[in-house]
């Protein structure tokens, strides 16, 4: 994740004057989106700052895991914060935002914003990024870890001396 | 003369293709001191360069030239670019193959006579038996090293296969086990045995799966009678004015044009690519393409009838843990109308990594329905099932003038819809794999639709009579003397089990064959 440093290293206190909107979930500024205890931040280069801040929120939406950290879903779209991107994604986060009643986030339960994300399920918007989300999200590595899988073995010698017959429950 | 051999050489034997028919024919044909040309389309790739990383695998191996897709299969809308999941490399898709080595049933070489009429099938026997074949069958499972034949121990059960099993025992199923397999359960054949690392499908990187890649291409390479070519790509069989084919045409590595002349030319592209070659091979004397007088070229796609249950537990299974498919139940491979529908399937463990899960589980599915079953993850078994499906005429493969690959010839369409029977098959099948999982506490159970396809079948198959399909019982083209189909793409019908031994065994048989031929002169 392209971490700007002078952000990341804001205190709360720093972020909360820096921010011109700040919501349950994000603090959005001028140029970033940051989590509202400051654990990370990402730079919007060109992408409004509120486009990212509902794309990360988007990202959730469509795959929402509690115990994954907002850190992986930032990594699964910061692609988007591209210059030859911004015009199909700012496009499409407007069409979010109208389907919304104005503003995406403002819809506080995930059930409001999934009944919206139903509507438009068949739009090429949404399809491009759910599609993207499978490998964006589910093929970062340091993510595997909190579904329990453990990936590549050989280097270890497999698992025939770790575990490949240990369950104990049947 | 030996390997290399020069374009102009007319006395070689050119195969397309070298994965389990092309690459077992080359080397059998190697050690019986016939010249060999294999041209391969992919690269080569050996044990030290596979990754066990699903995605980076798939991107190294995986064929992923354009394809279009038709029809009301799920993965013509999920996957409309990749009808198959199969390999461009050297040793094609036993690079990619689990390992499960089954032979076909005596009923199952007789689908017409033992199912009937069944509307809408374009049902077929063999034109050869199973006792015809077993001989055949035993020198595959040697070549193989198939555990529980020949006295080769079965492999120990993982963790995906004790939940496996502990269901279907107590269900009623009695015929369960840890399969048979083309992995070691031991040292064999100058192979490693199985370390259970997992990651069968993207190339055992010790070699304890058998694949053609590392066992008989290299050993027919080393007679001096076979050279193999990578990066070829075939583009066309060219034919005299008699009607006996003479050369092929290839793109190599450069991307240069080239031509080989061949005295005999064996296509094993898999199904998709072998009867686009003939199709794509057209001409004034065959404008309808190789070997089609019969217009079978490309037709009865047979794909199985498949699908997956995984169902999670309250506890940890850790399912990748272990070979990807050691465990297997064949209660219901048998034939029993009584079941609604004819033919049968088998239920085979499988695990997926957790990437690969997340894209096949239910794909283009989102939100919290199926981002709970990814949850449990860490506790979840899970089970292939493959069938018998049946052989549909419009089920096929065909040119698609549209879409041209990078050579600028004309794309394989592949359009497939399922048959009802298939259909009843596969809700049985449903049934079943849920009631195994549920018989041992299983919370949640997931029927998952078919992933793309990795058994073909069926697009040049053989026949007694010409008019009924393309090759006889040789793999011989009923048209063209000199022509042979080398792959899954000859079987008439399918059966119910996985199709690789049926593949090796007749490409050993159609190698014993061709020699016999050729020092007859007959060729
Ligand atoms: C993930 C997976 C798991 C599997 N597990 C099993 C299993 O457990 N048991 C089982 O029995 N089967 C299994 N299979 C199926 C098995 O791999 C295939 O049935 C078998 O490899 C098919 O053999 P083939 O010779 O027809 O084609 P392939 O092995 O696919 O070989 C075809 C080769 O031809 C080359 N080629 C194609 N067109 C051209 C051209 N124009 N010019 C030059 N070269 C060309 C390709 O690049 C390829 O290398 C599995 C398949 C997959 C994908
Ligand atoms: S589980 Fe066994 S057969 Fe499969 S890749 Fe690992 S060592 Fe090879």
């Amino acid at each position: 994740m392209s971490k700007k440093k002078s952000y990341l290293s804001m205190n709360r206190r720093e972020l909360l004057t820096h921010s011109l909107a700040l919501g349950a979930s994000f603090a959005i500024g001028a140029g970033f989106v940051a989590s509202p205890n400051a654990a990370w931040a990402v730079e919007a280069k060109f992408l409004k700052a509120p486009t990212l801040a509902k794309l990360i929120q988007l990202a959730r939406d469509i795959y929402p895991h509690d115990k994954v950290s907002d850190e992986f879903y930032v990594l699964a779209v910061k692609g988007y914060d591209a210059e030859d991107k911004v015009k199909t994604i700012e496009a499409g986060i407007a069409d979010l935002d109208k389907r919304a009643g104005g503003d995406y986030l403002k819809l506080g339960w995930e059930e409001q914003r999934v009944a919206v994300l139903r509507q438009m399920e068949d739009t090429a918007f949404f399809q491009s990024i759910r599609g993207g989300l499978v490998t964006g999200l589910y093929n970062q590595k340091a993510v595997w870890p909190v579904f329990g899988y453990e990936g590549e073995s050989y280097s270890k010698g497999g698992y025939i001396n770790r575990g490949f017959n240990d369950i104990n429950w049947l | 003369m030996g390997a290399p051999f020069d374009l102009s050489d007319n006395n070689v034997v050119v195969i397309i293709g070298t994965g389990a028919g092309g690459g077992v024919l080359a080397n059998e044909l190697a050690q019986k001191g016939v010249s060999v040309v294999a041209l391969e389309a992919g690269g080569r790739y050996l044990p030290e360069d596979y990754t066990q990383d699903e995605w980076a695998s798939f991107g190294q191996l995986a064929w992923t030239d354009a394809r279009t897709t038709s029809g009301d299969w799920r993965v013509a809308k999920d996957f409309s670019g990749l009808p198959a999941w199969i390999v461009k490399a050297v040793g094609g898709t036993t690079v990619h193959w689990a390992g499960a080595s089954l032979r076909l049933q005596e009923h199952e070489f007789k689908a017409k006579t033992t199912y009937g009429n069944v509307a809408g099938a374009n049902l077929l026997d063999w034109p050869i038996t199973l006792a015809e074949m077993e001989p055949y069958y035993d020198l595959a499972e040697k070549k193989l090293g198939v555990t529980r034949t020949n006295g080769i121990p079965g492999l120990p059960p993982c963790n995906n296969y004790k939940v496996f099993e502990a269901g279907a025992k107590k269900i009623g199923y009695t015929k369960v086990h840890t399969g048979r397999m083309a992995i070691n359960s031991q040292e064999y054949d100058n192979r490693n045995s199985c370390q259970q690392s997992g990651f069968c499908f993207q190339g055992c990187k010790w070699g304890a799966k058998w694949s053609s890649a590392y066992t008989d291409v290299p050993r027919g390479e080393a007679t001096g009678n076979m050279e193999v070519r990578e990066n070829c790509h075939v583009a066309k069989i060219e034919h005299d004015k008699a009607g006996k084919v003479t050369a092929v045409v290839y793109f190599d590595k450069d991307g240069k044009s080239q031509r080989q002349k061949a005295r005999v030319v064996c296509v094993a592209g898999n199904s998709f690519e072998s009867p686009r070659l003939l199709l794509n091979s057209s001409s004034s004397l065959f404008p309808d393409g190789l070997a089609n007088s019969s217009g079978m070229v490309g037709k009865n796609y047979m794909r199985h009838m498949t699908g997956s249950v995984y169902a999670v537990f309250d506890k940890p299974v850790k399912m990748w843990r272990g070979t990807t498919m050691a465990g297997i139940i064949t209660d219901e491979s048998r034939h029993d109308p009584a079941r609604g529908f004819v033919g049968g399937y088998e239920m085979e463990t499988l695990s997926l990594g957790l990437p690969f899960m997340a894209a096949f589980l239910d794909p283009g599915a989102w939100g919290r329905e199926f981002t709970t079953a990814l949850d449990g993850y860490e506790n979840m078994a899970g089970m292939w099932l493959v069938g018998e499906d049946m052989p549909q005429e419009t089920n096929r493969v065909t040119l698609n003038t549209d879409v041209k690959d990078k050579w600028g010839l004309p794309v394989a369409n592949v359009n497939f819809s399922d048959h009802p029977n298939d259909l009843a098959m596969r809700k049985h099948a449903y049934k079943q794999g849920q009631a195994v999982y549920d018989a041992v506490g299983a919370t949640r159970t997931f029927p998952t639709p078919p992933y793309p396809s990795t058994h073909n079948l069926g697009t040049n198959r053989m026949s007694e009579n010409p008019r009924d399909g393309v090759v006889n019982k040789w793999g011989k083209t009923h048209d063209i003397d000199n022509l042979y189909i080398s792959d899954g793409s000859q079987f008439t019908t399918g059966g119910s089990e996985n199709p690789t031994l049926t593949i090796v065994s007749l490409a050993i048989r159609q190698a014993e064959h061709l020699a016999a031929e050729l020092s007859k002169g007959n060729l």
